[in-house]
């Protein structure tokens, strides 16, 4: 099952080996040529020999994570979070640390040693530690150094109506698109790049679009679902199961209009459910890819995933499958004339 | 071969809250069957287990350690199909984000306490923690299926599997009390190792939680010539002064105060001492919150001790303890009950 791997699998920004290794795996009987770029993106060039325009296919494979910065004497690990992790979701969660994968939990206070009104404030980073069950300082410096990283422990379950939980599904589920995609086949060439660092500034995506310089980019996303409980329709971004989700604006890019036209017609085409991504906060590799040289024309195709950055997301698989026939429809589009016109 | 850690693991994930507690009895039951003559579940749902005494006419001891988890209650179902919870024993709500968890409706159904993303929250926002009538439970289902499935006042328990930590710790959701409910059989099994005259009546008890329920019960039932409860206490947790709390892996925690026999706390440290085994003691001026509380004032009054083991972030879902605790606990109490003379038992009464 690709989704459980890739997303049980540790892939901090700048430490995406695990996750690099198994897609590489995945990957090779479908490649063309395979290399990796000096930031660690791995760049997967399929239909070399075809003509028409270069497509660039992009889904990043590092997710947010935590870092081991410190000791305290008696024996647990100081951190910091790597990429946007809201504090206040790590309390009484457990990771893996390290190497070793040892298993760590980070605690807090008990309700019964706390002052009148603690609970109202979200715990600092200075009131939160990871604890491996070492005893001192000493002997947890024989098994983590600084430097080490921490992932969250959730395996991937599907759960409810069609609907799958797990960790990392930002950018797993793009990566696991990506990969089925590949297994297609297209007139035109297709550059498929699984990137590194998009959750700590879209580092990698930068460097693959001006190494590949394609004639057009497509980014495959997790992205925010805020449609719970209560939620003010305006405040979702996303709804789950709507389809997948074409970004119009973002933090960082906004797409142009033959672009999202060309999405919003293939997606009709094919009779494929899609929604508009509704929220201006949040970035995709789209942002570096775009500004690439002269510019690349780039869109931005995202399955919704609720509790993003979260121990636990949750997706619906029909959105996931959904995203995989967009994206299969969009390259076989893109290849006729006037296509982007 | 008894590995108590293996049923530590076993127990603390089994789902069992206040007055729902059946499934943990009966793995309790199923695990002490090798080591009592007899095992019953009372009216109230106490799993009792009675280990006789090699002869007639020796002291009646019980042990009470509880089998109940702190949990949740569907509070409400809104029109979308989220749950809102209600507390059934004492949450921090900030432990709770985040947190994967079953609702036990007409079958158990993984659901996930949902948070908002970052990117879409304030640096306001996030200075706030979130309370609990505004955390949400999802299932993930439609709501129709939500509504068929479960209704208000249907259980929620915080699912996790016990963690293995460095050495001999563990984290877990409920190891308050199971690692007591592992104690009370290391007890058992230790005692079928030695040359023990006392009728042991094991009691793992219900409602702890909600104010000792089960506990007060079964002292009555049994009406024992004295008791021990067995419970957690807090381990040493940063930004927590020592004297409040004790240290994992350095031995069972001895309370001395009011609600404790003096002699009974006496024995156990004696037993202590001539067993070698490092033990620390805790001073409680008031009540101590465990189930030794209601036993010692039932019926005409029970001579009642308390042995805890030291345990991190009790009421999250990785309360964190050292498994040697446990074993030695269990020892601490088959040498201090098998040593217990008919003397000695009788001038528990005497001041």
């Amino acid at each position: 099952m690709l989704l459980k791997r890739l997303t049980e699998a540790s892939g901090p920004s700048g430490f995406e080996g695990e996750v690099r290794d198994l897609i590489r795996t995945e990957a090779a009987p479908y490649a063309d040529r395979m290399y990796t770029d000096a930031l660690g993106s791995l760049i997967v060039e399929t239909g070399l020999d075809k003509p028409g325009p270069r497509v660039l296919v992009a889904a990043h494979m590092d997710e947010v994570a935590l870092m081991v910065v410190g000791f305290t004497a008696n024996g647990l690990l100081r951190f910091r979070p790597i990429g946007g992790v809201d504090l206040r979701i790590l309390v009484a969660k457990s990771v893996r640390v390290g190497k070793a994968k040892l298993y760590g939990v980070i605690g807090a206070k008990a309700v019964h040693l706390q002052e009148a009104g603690e609970r109202e404030k979200p715990l600092a980073l200075e009131q939160l530690f990871i604890d491996i069950g070492a005893v001192s300082e000493a002997q947890a410096k024989e098994h983590v150094q600084a430097g080490d990283i921490a992932v969250f422990t959730t395996e991937y379950e599907e759960m409810g109506d069609g609907r799958a939980k797990a960790k990392a599904f930002d950018d797993r589920v793009g990566c696991a698109v990506l990969l089925e995609t590949m297994r297609g086949s297209f007139d035109v060439p297709v550059v498929f790049a699984f990137t590194v660092q998009e959750e700590i500034g879209l580092r990698g995506a930068g460097p693959v679009a001006y190494r590949v310089k394609p004639d057009v980019a497509f980014v495959i996303e997790g992205t925010v679902c805020n449609d719970v409980a209560q939620a003010p329709s305006h405040a979702e971004g996303t709804r789950l199961g709507a389809g997948p989700a074409l970004s119009v604006v973002d933090r960082k890019t906004i797409v142009g209009r033959s672009m999202l036209d060309f999405l919003l017609e293939t997606a009709r085409a094919g009779d494929i459910p899609v929604q508009l991504r509704r929220v201006l906060g949040g970035a995709n590799d789209a942002g570096a890819i775009h500004l690439t040289e002269m510019g690349i024309r780039s869109g931005a195709i995202s399955v919704p995933t609720r509790y993003i950055h979260a121990p636990s997301q949750q997706i619906s698989l029909e959105d996931y499958a959904n995203t995989k026939r967009l994206l299969h429809s969009v390259l076989v589009n893109i290849g006729q004339e006037g296509a982007l016109a | 071969m008894f590995d108590g850690k293996e049923w530590l693991c076993r127990l603390s994930a089994i789902d069992g809250t206040a007055g729902d507690e059946m499934r943990v009895a009966e793995a309790v039951i199923e695990a002490a069957t090798p080591y009592v003559d007899e095992t019953y579940v009372d009216s109230v749902g106490n799993a009792v287990l009675i280990r006789r005494g090699h002869s007639g006419g020796g002291p009646r001891v019980m042990l009470a350690a509880h089998m109940d988890e702190i949990g949740l209650l569907v509070r409400e179902i809104d029109d979308a199909g989220f749950l809102r919870m209600a507390q059934a024993g004492g949450f921090d709500p900030r432990a709770l984000l985040g947190q994967e968890v079953f609702v036990h409706g007409r079958e158990r159904l993984l659901g996930i306490i949902g948070s908002k993303p970052p990117h879409l929250s304030t640096a306001t926002e996030r200075k706030k923690s979130v309370p609990l009538q505004d955390l949400f439970v999802d299932l993930g289902l439609p709501c129709a299926d939500v509504h068929r499935l479960v209704q208000v006042g249907d259980r929620i328990t915080v699912r996790k599997d016990v963690v293995p930590l460095l050495g001999e710790r563990l984290a877990g959701k409920a190891m308050d009390d199971r690692a007591s409910l592992v104690a009370m059989l290391v007890c058992l099994e230790e005692l079928t190792h030695l040359r023990c005259s006392a009728e042991v009546m094991a009691v793992a008890t219900v409602q702890e939680e909600i104010g000792c329920k089960g506990a007060e019960v079964a002292a009555y039932t049994l009406s024992p010539d004295l008791a021990i409860a067995i419970d957690v206490c807090h381990g040493e947790t940063p930004g927590i002064s020592d004297d409040r709390v004790q240290r994992l892996g350095e031995g069972p925690v001895v309370t001395f105060g009011p609600f404790i026999h003096p002699q009974l706390f006496t024995r156990l440290c004696d037993t202590a001492k001539r067993m070698r085994l490092p033990i620390q003691i805790e001073v409680a001026p008031g009540h101590t919150s465990t189930d030794a509380d209601p036993i010692a004032t039932v019926q005409a009054g029970v001579p009642t001790a308390l042995v805890s083991i030291a345990l991190r972030y009790m009421h999250t879902a990785v309360e964190t303890l050292d498994y040697g605790d446990v074993v030695a606990t269990g020892q601490l109490l088959a040498h201090c009950i098998a040593a217990l003379e008919p003397a000695f038992v009788e001038g528990l009464t005497c001041y």
